[in-house]
């Protein structure tokens, strides 16, 4: 096992304003598509650059709350509101009766008033559950939300390539492209949907890669999820189209719990983007998803995240709470999962996408672009287990700080005795914007066998003042020298986001880093 | 008058390294700066640019017929002030292709024109590539990443010839190049001289003037351009060595 290290400090950079724009495709190297995409970018950055979060609007959909609090009753509320088969409830019910008996973590470096599970409203749903034939007969309000946000359903049917389950707080509103899915005999649905259409495959996989007792937020989400996404691709079949889900917190004091559970059979093959904004608030919204991925022999699934949720304001007030489990099994031989993210949101955010590497001759990808500015804290990272022979396993982490933010990586390469050869490669990048915010990284690793080469590289950088000076003496003023630098330090990750997802993504993905930097 | 500068002083932290210092230079010609270390030649490069914490503390910049002086760096570098840096900068993972475009079509943005086309970029591109003999794996890479010291001046000239400037400033071009690219970067200025620009030469050597011929030589010495000449001034400072000028200048 060898372990290389690489620490490299930048120069000191200025007091200024910053605001940063991330792009996408700017980083494709085809140049046609970088000089198209250029128009779309200004824009895109005098829209970030001109106010305060884009996406804090409110939206006036009427909504059916479950009852503050939680308890058996918001439970069986739930079940009975997604009219939920019993095996279902009972599965809510043990997961609950087991989140009681635990509590809250508080390893991560991560700093939040106590939260009050009894404040949350469980369950929001859009009255007019719509049963529709086509778009005409959405809800108007939704519409325009979804116009608001750029991702109007109109214009994804137009996008071609991409199917769009659109989750509106926390019931699916509307699939489409499904005719296309079926056809291959893909599903691709709501969590709720495939628990009445498919419940033997919900039976079969849901729980087996995050059980309800893995940890603190996926016993509650077990026991209150809300909605989700299922995806299911069946042997041999490689989906001809992009899977979307954009989901969105809409109700105040409303507590989102999805689930969303993907298997890819032997020989599949699928590419699954999530994408997230939500509205302003002052209370702190509460977000515990659960994510599983289950790829069999010779199955890919790549999982792409776009993850631009509220991320309070400038005093660090309001603000979505993030704590997500996602995880995927390589179950089968050769089978391949990767996770793409990038994070811009969120006041806290609790991420570890993981991978078990079960199967020989499997392959673990995370790749990640965290940002966080003001108050935003994010403790984000990866687990990667080695189990099988030969598995390997890439982790690419890039944090960018500023404000007063604090950006921690957090990873685990675990290789198990029985993982020959295994092999993993980590790179865990920090770039600091100013001198009031932190980057830390905790990298854990654990090999139990001597065939196996675990390397891990980091580097810790600030911007500096001679690239702003040159990039200003060549014209360009320092909020773009900065979107420019900072996306050239983020390429290595932007490259690997579908380019499906481009023209979304760079919408989403536009964050304004505002702060007192230096 | 395309730069007159006007009694400056320029200090760093504090500390005087330009003092009451006057020059001017028209349109159409090639102004040599020589002098020895530490002089203030950077300095007044840095203080023209507009670069932070090159404290203004007294005069006037006039470039274009306006006072400078307060203008952010970037709005300087649009009026069209190039500066070709003596340590080039590297910025890893953007292209040279991205930041030329990001830069040309910023200033073209101040200009108010419009973006410059997909088509007509690649030509310039491939046009002042052969200007200073640069290839083009070195314009797909990251800007000077991985680039060698001649490779990085090279690409000073490659960028001024892209953005065309109506003020250049060589800060110390010539140092660390052999004598081919010291060659090439000379023929690239030359090709770009015209009635309608200016050149502001920063050098120690004698050595880059035989290539580029300049209209007018200054020393500088301790913050002040000492003695004005022709290019025979640059001879005789070769021949003679700095000692002789501080004796001249005490004298």
């Amino acid at each position: 096992m060898s372990i290389s290290g690489v620490i490299k400090m930048g120069s000191q950079v200025d007091a200024i304003r910053l605001r940063i724009t991330i792009f996408a495709a700017l980083f494709k190297h085809d140049l046609n598509k970088f000089i198209m995409d250029e128009n779309t970018n200004n824009n895109i950055l005098e829209e970030v650059t001109k106010g305060e979060y884009k996406f804090g609007f409110f939206s006036d959909i009427e909504t059916d709350y479950a009852p503050k609090g939680l308890t058996e009753d918001t439970i069986r509320f739930i079940s009975a509101k997604k009219e939920e088969p019993e095996w279902m409830l009972e599965f809510r019910l043990k997961a609950f009766r087991h989140w009681l008996t635990l509590e809250e973590p508080e390893w991560a470096h991560l700093h939040h008033p106590p939260i009050d599970f009894q404040e949350i409203i469980y369950y929001a749903s859009p009255r007019k559950k719509p049963q529709l034939e086509s778009l005409d007969e959405v809800d108007p309000e939704l519409l325009e939300t979804f116009e608001k946000l750029g991702i109007s359903l109109d214009e994804q049917k137009r996008l071609s390539g991409v199917a769009v389950d659109a989750v509106i707080d926390s019931v699916s509103v509307k699939t489409t492209f499904q005719d296309t899915l079926s056809k291959h005999g893909i599903i691709f649905c709501s969590f709720s949907e495939a628990v009445k259409n498919h419940p033997d495959l919900v039976k079969k996989y849901m729980g087996t890669v995050v059980p309800y007792t893995d940890n603190y937020y996926a016993a509650l989400n077990s026991a209150v999820f809300s909605d989700g996404s299922f995806c299911f691709i069946p042997k041999g079949v490689r989906s001809p189209l992009e899977l979307s889900t954009y989901f969105r917190i809409n109700a105040a004091n409303t507590g989102q719990f999805e689930r969303t559970l993907i298997v890819a059979e032997e020989g599949g093959y699928v590419s699954y983007m999530e994408g997230c904004t939500a509205p302003m608030r002052d209370e702190n919204q509460l977000h515990a998803a659960i994510v599983e991925i289950i790829a069999m022999d010779d199955a890919e699934v790549k999982y792409s995240t776009v993850q631009n949720w509220y991320p309070g304001n400038k005093e660090g007030k309001g603000g979505v709470y993030n704590f997500v489990t996602k995880r995927g099994l390589c179950k089968g031989n050769r089978s391949k999962i990767s996770w793409t993210q990038v994070e811009t949101g969120s006041s806290i955010t609790w991420k570890y996408p993981s991978c078990v590497l079960l199967g020989d001759h499997s392959i673990g990808e995370f790749y990640s672009v965290a940002v966080t500015n003001n108050f935003q804290q994010a403790d984000t990272g990866s687990k990667m287990i080695h189990l099988g022979k030969n598995t390997r396993s890439t982790i690419i982490s890039k944090g960018i700080s500023a404000g007063k933010s604090n950006n921690s990586y957090r990873g685990l390469v675990k290789i198990m005795p029985g993982a020959l050869n295994a092999r993993n490669f980590s790179q865990c990048d920090s770039l600091l914007l100013g001198d009031k915010c932190g980057a830390h990284t905790f990298p854990y690793i654990d090999t139990r066998n001597q065939s196996s080469i675990v390397e891990h590289e980091a580097t810790t950088s600030k911007i500096s003042e001679d690239q702003l000076f040159y990039c200003n003496q060549r014209g360009i003023d320092t909020e773009k020298a900065i979107g420019l630098i900072v996306n050239g330090y983020a390429k290595e990750v932007l490259n690997k986001l579908p380019m499906e997802f481009a023209v979304e993504a760079q919408k989403l993905l536009s964050i304004t880093l505002e702060g007192s930097v230096g | 008058m395309l730069l007159n500068i006007k009694n400056l002083t320029v200090a760093i932290e504090g500390k005087e390294i330009i003092k009451n210092l006057n020059f001017q230079v028209n349109k159409g010609e090639v102004h040599a700066i020589m002098g020895p270390n530490g002089t203030g030649k950077s300095t007044l490069a840095a203080a023209i640019t507009g670069r932070e914490g090159y404290e203004i503390t007294g005069g006037e910049i006039w470039f274009k017929d306006k006072n400078i002086v307060d203008m952010d760096a970037d709005e300087r570098a649009n009026l069209g002030i190039f500066l070709s840096f003596q340590y080039p900068v590297e910025i890893p993972g953007v292209s040279m292709t991205n930041f030329m475009r990001t830069a040309i079509n910023a200033q073209r943005e101040y200009r108010n024109l419009p973006p410059m086309s997909a088509a007509e970029f690649l030509k310039q591109m491939e046009e002042k590539k052969k200007l200073v003999d640069i290839h083009s794996k070195l314009t797909n890479r990251s800007v000077n990443e991985g680039f060698s010291g001649g490779e990085k001046k090279k690409n000073e000239i490659f960028q001024m010839a892209l953005l065309d400037p109506t003020l250049a400033i060589l800060d110390e071009t010539d140092s660390g190049l052999d004598i081919d690219a010291l060659r090439t970067v000379a023929n690239g200025v030359n090709a770009l001289r015209s009635d309608e620009n200016a050149f502001v030469i920063i050098t120690h050597y004698q050595r880059l003037l035989e290539y580029i011929v300049p209209d007018f030589v200054h020393v500088m010495y301790d913050g002040k351009i000492v003695k004005s000449g022709n290019k025979n001034l640059a001879l005789e400072l070769e021949e003679k060595g700095y000692e002789w000028l501080k004796e001249h200048t005490l004298a």
